[in-house]
């Protein structure tokens, strides 16, 4: 035997970036990168050189002048007198309002057409395949405005409600008008009122808020705590305390008596002039908007929800069932653990995604983000550049934290390998 | 090889890079070379810019691009109608994807100054009113108090409002639409109380409804509202041109020209001024880079002022106007042509 050579390295040629397979992933990787960094420079210098031939500028100095226009619906004081840096934060505010409650609203609506879905029962499994495909088939923008022409056309105006034999009267004990503007409901208010705290900025929680909050997470706390005693003497007597009159009561009682001790009641709304006042006018916009988020996510969500299920082998529940669980335990302890880990991640992006589609609030003047600072702000000021990358990080941000926030949850659901 | 493709790839790079400068040059270039005009107008306002059945745009506003066109392109059909809405018109212009706007805008300082606009001059002197149904039993706009009121978002009109009801102390919600359309359908459903935008809108507005009768325009005017073409700054040439376009058609009122006369007073008129309008004499056309009839046409097109006024929002039409502030400066209006000499 005699002693290869080990091959020598041949010495390097500028050919072998392609032709070798040790440079060539490289060489194309170099390649895309400078492709993509020429655009962006293109892009950015694009943008400043036709700045400059407008003669615009880039700055954001706009967000601190007076922005002069009214908004219906402010969940923190607005007036026409504010910046437009508040208006913003009111149409956040406002994009938030309508996204936390489509979200919830559809996640109870999805699981429960979903569940329904796999119903034994043949019509109503049906049904709800049709409400499915109805509407997760047709644009969500038609939604929105075939809702809000609904609400516009049939409900009246206030005036109907006017004089000793009005066409229309209210509803729930006098205490809800509908109308094609609005719904009016009543408000809260105190009789003993404790004043509120001041968090700055004009911004205000009154303090039964907080007094009736604290309660409410201390009752919680302690109703954990009598579930963990309730479970201790289990372990160690074989025998479950009652436990249901002492949590019903945790939960109620301290929050009861800060109702009782505030003065907490109802104020019916009455109609005054062109509108009624004293209670909580909603505004058709949120309602219409709300109402088809809701009912277009929820078209996803049911189908998330069936899929999670089914992706749970029957062999599951049939052990569960040979083991003596009741089908409601087995739904519980079994399918459910198991189908959540299929279910949370599609369920983040259609939270994301409903956040996303409340910006078609435009559609039916809700006057969210894109509203105000996409809209009013941006056409008065003339920044369309600012006004449109502020709004894109916003929504970029607020997807973030929603992913996020979701993922832990999710961490906490999925299957733990040990 | 390989470094020769791989220059090149980095060459091509670069050559787009530098071909980023868009919509440089002079706007009156960009017209004659694409041979058309492209014309901001209301999305449809009838009597000011909508189409008709057949699809053709009519209006005061259009007439005015028409009269553009002709003057520049020789040929009042040559313009695109776009249209837009308050939210996009400004945006539309800056950017180069309309020659000039004339969509009912207000003139006003911000928009001249900070949005980088030029304001051509004023074709309407209007002021903002509110118009509501009879049976609500209102007479002024200071009895709407907690009233609903619709509302373009992105006008001015907006803005006065805010400000007419802090001023006056009184409430109101507003209902925020994008388009007149969608305004009409909102007051006609009565999900507002009042509609508010230019008073020559809402008469508009009104004379297209099925019952014109029940609605009542309230006599407040709260704002001026001085509307006019613009175009974007900076292009002073192009500005002159729909400037003074607007001005020959309210020259030619004055000088008694009209499309039908104007003919015969090209050749015979002994009045100097009317020569040197429609290029008889002396060669004004050229100090605008236009040909010496570019008046004449810009007349021919629609006719004068006056004429494009009765025709389209004047006391004889639905929308029943009168010229009030819109009148020559003879006959006690606003309109003051400077001289063309």
């Amino acid at each position: 035997m005699t002693d290869l050579p080990a091959p020598a390295n041949p010495p390097f040629r500028p050919s072998m970036l392609i032709h070798d397979r040790r440079y060539r992933s490289l060489t194309f990787q170099v390649v895309v990168f400078i492709l993509v960094m020429a655009a962006g420079w293109w892009l950015v210098d694009n943008t400043i050189r036709n700045l400059a031939a407008l003669g615009k500028t880039f700055n954001f100095g706009f967000l601190w002048s007076r922005a002069g226009y009214d908004i219906p619906q402010t969940p923190i004081p607005y007036t026409a007198d504010d910046t437009h840096l508040r208006a913003a934060a009111v149409g956040l505010l406002n994009t938030l309002i309508v996204s936390i409650l489509g979200c919830i609203a559809a996640t109870i609506l999805g699981i429960a057409v979903g569940v329904a879905r796999l119903s034994r029962n043949w019509l109503f499994a049906r049904l709800m395949t049709v409400f499915v495909e109805i509407f997760r088939n047709m644009p969500l923008l038609l939604w929105i405005l075939i809702v809000y022409a609904v609400f516009t056309e049939i409900l009246p105006a206030p005036n109907a409600y006017r004089g000793d034999e009005p066409a229309w009267s209210m509803i729930l004990w006098d205490n809800v008008a509908l109308t094609n503007r609005y719904t009016a409901i009543p408000t809260l208010a105190m009789s003993n009122d404790p004043g509120s705290l001041d968090l700055g900025a004009r911004i205000t929680i009154s303090w039964a808020t907080i007094a009736i909050t604290v309660a409410l997470i201390a009752g919680l706390f302690l109703r954990g705590k009598i579930r963990d005693h309730a479970q201790k003497v289990q372990d160690s007597t074989g025998q479950r305390p009652t436990t249901w009159w002492k949590s019903l009561a945790v939960m109620t009682l301290p929050t009861l008596f800060l109702i009782w001790f505030f003065g907490l009641h109802l104020v019916a709304p009455a109609l005054k002039g062109f509108n009624f006042t004293g209670g909580l006018n909603v505004s058709n916009a949120l309602v219409a908007l709300w109402l088809a988020l809701t009912l277009y996510t929820a078209a996803f969500i049911a189908e998330i929800v069936r899929a999670g299920i089914l992706a749970v082998s029957k062999g599951q529940s049939e052990a569960a069932f040979a083991l003596g669980m009741r089908p409601k335990r087995t739904m519980n302890l079994v399918i459910l653990p198991q189908a959540l880990r299929v279910i949370i991640p599609p369920l983040i992006s259609q939270y994301l995604n409903l956040t996303k589609n409340s910006s078609l609030a435009i559609a039916v003047g809700y006057m969210d983000l894109r509203g105000t600072l996409g809209g009013t702000t941006l056409n008065q000021t003339g920044r369309e550049l600012e006004a449109i990358l502020l709004m894109m990080l916003t929504y970029l941000a607020l997807s973030l934290i929603i992913s996020a926030g979701m993922n832990v949850f999710n961490s906490r659901v999925k299957l733990k390998e040990r | 090889m390989t470094k020769s493709v791989f220059l090149g790839t980095v060459a091509a790079a670069t050559l787009f890079a530098g071909m980023g400068m868009a919509q440089e040059g002079s706007t009156l270039a960009q017209v004659k070379e694409r041979d058309e005009l492209n014309c901001g107008v209301n999305t449809g306002l009838v009597g000011f810019a909508a189409p008709d059945a057949n699809g053709n745009w009519t209006g005061f506003d259009v007439a005015l691009c028409r009269a553009v066109a002709a003057a520049v392109l020789g040929d009042s059909s040559k313009v695109k109608f776009v249209p837009t809405t308050g939210q996009t018109r400004f945006t539309a212009l800056s950017s180069g994807e309309i020659d000039v706007l004339a969509r009912n805008s207000t003139w006003t300082y911000s928009r001249d100054t900070d949005l980088k606009l030029d304001f051509a001059g004023v074709n309407y002197y209007d002021g903002q009113g509110f118009m509501v149904r009879k049976d609500l039993g209102v007479t002024s706009a200071k009895e709407l108090d907690g009233a609903t009121i619709c509302i373009q978002t992105g006008t001015t009109t907006e803005l006065n409002l805010a400000d007419y009801f802090r001023a006056n102390q009184m409430d109101y919600t507003p209902v925020n639409i994008d388009s007149n359309a969608e305004g009409e359908q909102q007051y006609m459903a009565s999900a507002c109380d009042a509609y508010t935008t230019d008073a020559s809108g809402l008469a508009a507005t009104r004379a297209a409804f099925a019952d014109p009768e029940n609605h009542i325009i309230l006599p407040e005017i709260i704002s001026k509202e001085p509307l006019g073409p613009a175009v974007r700054h900076g292009d002073n040439n192009w500005g002159d041109i729909v400037r003074w376009t607007l001005n020959a058609l309210v020259a030619a009122e004055e000088y008694g020209v009209t499309s039908k006369n104007i003919e015969e007073l090209s050749k015979s008129s002994n009045n100097p001024e009317v020569q040197r309008l429609l290029g008889s004499t002396d060669e004004l056309g050229a100090m605008l880079g236009l040909d010496a009839e570019w008046a004449k046409r810009a007349i021919q097109a629609n006719g004068n002022y006056g004429e494009i006024f009765a025709a389209n929002i004047g006391e004889q039409t639905p929308i029943g106007l009168a010229r009030g502030l819109n009148a020559q400066w003879t006959q006690g209006g606003l309109l003051y042509a400077p001289p063309f000499r």
